[in-house]
């Protein structure tokens, strides 16, 4: 990759965020970016790269789009000039990126009025710098589909004047917690790889961290700090998470050398400091059992009765099935299978989780451990018929023909 | 990636244009695809003439056979294309968007299809 390349990765997406905030469109700003893209590609190679080149973006950026209104307003009807001369007189006199554009971005981006299904789409976009296409792949929609929530998420921030801000901490709450949530789902796209383009699950996990990190720096809420904090330490045992093949490792069995410490130290570290300021979010709790596991040297060093305390924490945080169903596992490996068994099975009687590829799954491997082969066997082959992920499904045609003789 | 723009309209579509409003019309398209060039988006841009000059071709038992054009005057048609380069789908339509005809008739936006190489297995 050339220099002029590289530079231009890493500052193409803060430069839009400065664009968007100067331009007060999103379009427009676009279109600045790619002009001020060709007028780098043609300048650069002759000047060298300048000092600032974030700042030099911008204002070439914006340049071109003043001069761009100027020419349309030339050809179209009187109207159109006057809303361009008014625009162009609008505009912020100074230049001069600021820091924290990227994050009111996000903040623009994932904003209530906007509709749900819009906001990931809009923000991988506009502030991960994702195109439409690898959008799709990501989440296996059509392209088209795709498209059109972002066209009308954009719409939406037009229409509603929706202000291009980051809301002050007092009127933080509310706010933040949708940035967060779609943090959290642009991860978990990644790393919970349910379908879509290997390469670009592995980008959504450092997107999400990177614009968590971001928030962090600007807005250090402890939710927020929960949130990073569980990002880093689940990355952090990604590479243990998958075998030669593509198969998967599960915790007992990874090789935890090939967890990442520096990530694990920070993450644990950000728990820390989330943990001193409560009330606790489920993001800060999730980490904090996270934290737990990292910290054993081997699996059989884990310490099961703090983390089913930290499940007893993150139930009342967060009630919900799939919560419970991790507190019975975490109880089982306290307590014996039998106890964790009694949980899981009293939880499938309720019905919520009777699809749910998981409770089967943990449900066949407790009867696995109590000896229980036929009905262990029934349980994993319950688990096949919700799983569609092909090395989940391979995962557990393996442990099936494990019990079958 | 490739998109191309094919412009739709339909037979009412320049009904509410005067001499004048068609030359202001002919003129921003012109512009159009000159600012497409110099953003490096133009590939290439005609327009067509109506589906009463066209005529259907096809070959059926080695016989080359003609009809007239398929449409109806009641129906829309292809009036013109324009082939684009952008960077994804969302920067396609905006410079769809920006098409002056957008605002009259309808534009399609459709991403070029790369065929696979047929002799690799």
């Amino acid at each position: 990759m050339s220099q002029i390349e590289s530079v231009w990765r890493a500052e193409s997406g803060r430069v839009l965020a400065t664009l968007i905030r100067l331009l007060r469109d999103f379009d427009r700003a676009e279109e600045a970016l790619h002009d001020a893209f060709l007028a780098a590609a043609e300048q650069w190679p002759k000047t060298g790269i300048p000092a600032n080149p974030r700042a030099w973006l911008v204002s070439a950026g914006r340049f071109k789009a003043i001069d761009r209104i100027r020419r349309r307003a030339k050809f179209a009807d009187i109207a159109r000039e006057i809303l361009a001369t008014e625009e162009e007189a609008q505009m912020p006199q100074d230049a001069e990126p600021i820091a924290d554009d990227a994050l009111r971005l996000i903040f623009t981006c994932c904003h209530p009025e906007i509709p749900a299904d819009g906001r990931i789409a809009l923000t991988l976009r506009e502030v991960a710098g994702l195109t439409t296409e690898e959008i799709a792949a990501a989440f296996l929609s059509k392209t088209p589909a795709i498209a059109q929530r972002i066209v009308r998420a954009k719409n939406r921030i037009k229409e509603l004047a929706l202000p291009y801000e980051v809301p002050e901490p007092e009127q933080l709450a509310g706010r933040l917690d949708t940035v967060l949530h779609v943090i959290y789902l642009i991860f978990n796209e990644g790393y919970s790889a349910s379908h879509g383009e290997a390469a670009i699950r592995t980008e959504l996990c450092g997107e999400a961290i990177r614009l968590c990190r971001q928030l962090v720096e600007l807005r250090p809420e402890p939710d927020a700090l929960g949130l990073l904090a569980l990002l880093l330490l689940q990355d952090a045992r990604k590479a243990a998470r998958v075998g030669p093949g593509g198969d998967i490792v599960l915790l007992v069995d990874q090789d935890r050398a090939r967890w990442d410490r520096r990530q694990i130290a920070e993450g644990t570290e950000l728990v820390r400091r989330a943990f001193a300021r409560p009330p606790l979010a489920a993001y800060t709790i999730e980490a904090a059992i996270a934290a737990v596991h990292c910290a054993a040297a081997t699996a059989d060093d884990t310490d099961w009765a703090e983390i089913s305390a930290l499940y007893d924490l993150l139930l009342r945080a967060d009630a919900s099935p799939v919560v419970e169903l991790n507190r019975a596992v975490a109880i089982a490996m306290r307590d014996g299978p039998a106890a964790g068994l009694r949980l899981i099975d009293d939880l499938l009687g309720r019905g919520e989780l009777s699809r749910f590829r998981y409770a089967h799954a943990a449900k066949a491997d407790l009867l696995r451990r109590l000896g229980r082969r036929a009905e262990a066997r029934a349980a994993y082959e319950m688990a096949l018929e919700f799983t569609e992920q092909e090395a989940e499904r391979r995962f557990i045609a393996g442990r099936i023909r494990g019990l079958a003789n | 990636m490739r998109y191309l723009c094919l412009v739709h309209m339909g037979p009412d579509t320049f009904d509410g244009l005067d001499e004048a409003g068609r030359r202001r019309l002919d003129r921003d398209s012109l512009n159009y695809d000159k600012e497409l060039q110099e953003g490096g988006h133009f590939i290439a841009a005609e327009a067509l003439e109506g589906p009463d000059n066209a005529v259907m071709v096809k070959v059926r038992n080695g016989e080359t056979s003609t009809t007239d054009g398929p449409f109806s005057e009641t129906k829309e048609h292809l009036g013109g294309f324009i082939l684009i380069e952008a960077r994804d789908m969302n920067e396609a339509i905006r410079l769809a968007a920006g098409i002056p005809l957008a605002r009259l008739g309808r534009i399609e936006v459709r991403p070029i299809y790369m065929i696979p190489d047929p002799d690799r297995p």
